[in-house]
């Protein structure tokens, strides 16, 4: 079971902890994969459908943002829509000594939006970092790789650029509530 | 799609940290200089167009359950089926096309690895068509929320 479904790290509402019920986090959590109710008092609403108080949603909420569990609470944007069309996966076969390094610098350019590590799968996948650049062209997207290939001295790095060229779907990962 | 300033606003402040109070529609409507009542209708209509998602948290993946990457080679002719096969499995958040052999890319969640496991063997027997499997093994960065230039946008 998941930490989202354990009580005993959520002092709520002044009482003990491990008072707070287990079966109301999750809930909690399932509710929240669904989006904040847009009424005026969201986390009541929450509260009523979990059995939870309004002051103890609030409480893991903040709880579950300390601790890294919740990484952002907000606005999910959905950046094709806004006509952030262009949309690469740019993939790198780095030097396993190299990859730490290069994916930290990475991750401080502004133009990319996400940067991971992940295995090799010889032969056929090569590559070990990816990087996501979010544009609003095709131009503008390899514009900014030309340049972060030459601030970086990336030539001699084996990569390769995959735009998405349709969404299938696109929505919060859902990992307490069933489909 | 162009937005009005006010929207504009409301992306711009709100896609990290929104209020945790009894009346957080209230607090971000006090920041922007509107009623409750409009922020709440601007929030639904942002909605209902498609610019929003949804307003809510996202998970650290590696601590709220399982999740992995994989792509598969689907032959050109065949990728809507494909896609629609993908999207059916379940705990399917992300699957776009791109340009490449591996065509298909999936993001697929789980309670746990054993069960994201199995629903990925079993996709890929009713698939019949090569996978890659890609766990994370380092997020360098991994907030999806990033600034939005409007400018660029026009």
């Amino acid at each position: 079971m998941s930490r989202f479904a354990s009580a005993d790290h959520l002092p709520a509402n002044g009482s003990e902890p491990g008072t707070v019920s287990a079966w109301g986090l999750l809930r909690l959590r399932q509710q929240l994969e669904q989006g904040l109710p847009l009424v005026p008092r969201p986390y009541f609403a929450l509260a009523e459908r979990t059995g939870l108080s309004e002051q103890e949603v609030m409480n893991a909420i903040t709880q579950w943002q300390n601790d890294g569990l919740i990484k952002r609470f907000g606005l999910v944007v959905k950046h094709r829509t806004l006509g952030y069309t262009a949309n690469a996966m740019v993939v790198w076969n780095v030097p396993d000594g190299q990859v730490q390094a290069l994916g930290q610098a990475m991750a401080g350019v502004p133009f990319i939006t996400l940067c991971y590590q992940r295995p090799r799968r010889l032969p056929d996948w090569p590559y070990n970092l990816f990087c996501m650049i979010h544009g609003t062209n095709r131009e503008r997207v390899l514009a900014q790789l030309d340049s972060l290939i030459a601030d970086y001295n990336l030539q001699q790095i084996q990569h390769a650029v995959l735009f998405s060229n349709k969404a299938y779907r696109q929505r919060g990962g859902r990992y307490a509530s069933h489909d | 799609m162009r937005l009005d300033h006010t929207d504009q606003q409301l992306i711009n402040h709100f896609q990290r940290h929104l209020p945790v109070s009894e009346r957080p529609y209230l607090d971000m409507a006090r920041q922007l200089g509107i009623s409750e009542q409009e922020v709440i209708e601007r929030l639904q209509s942002l909605q209902s167009r498609d610019v929003v998602g949804r307003v809510g948290p996202v998970f650290e993946h590696s601590q709220a359950g399982a999740s992995l990457l994989a792509a598969v080679a689907a032959p050109e002719d065949q990728m809507d089926l494909v896609a629609a096969r993908i999207n059916r499995a379940p705990g399917v958040n992300h699957n776009y096309a791109r340009e490449h052999t591996y065509n298909l890319w999936f993001v697929m969640t789980a309670p746990d690895n054993e069960l994201l496991e199995e629903h990925l063997d079993e996709l890929e027997q009713e698939l019949k068509l090569p996978m890659l499997r890609l766990p994370m093994v380092e997020g360098y960065h991994i907030d999806l929320g990033f600034d939005i230039d409007w400018e660029a946008l026009l």
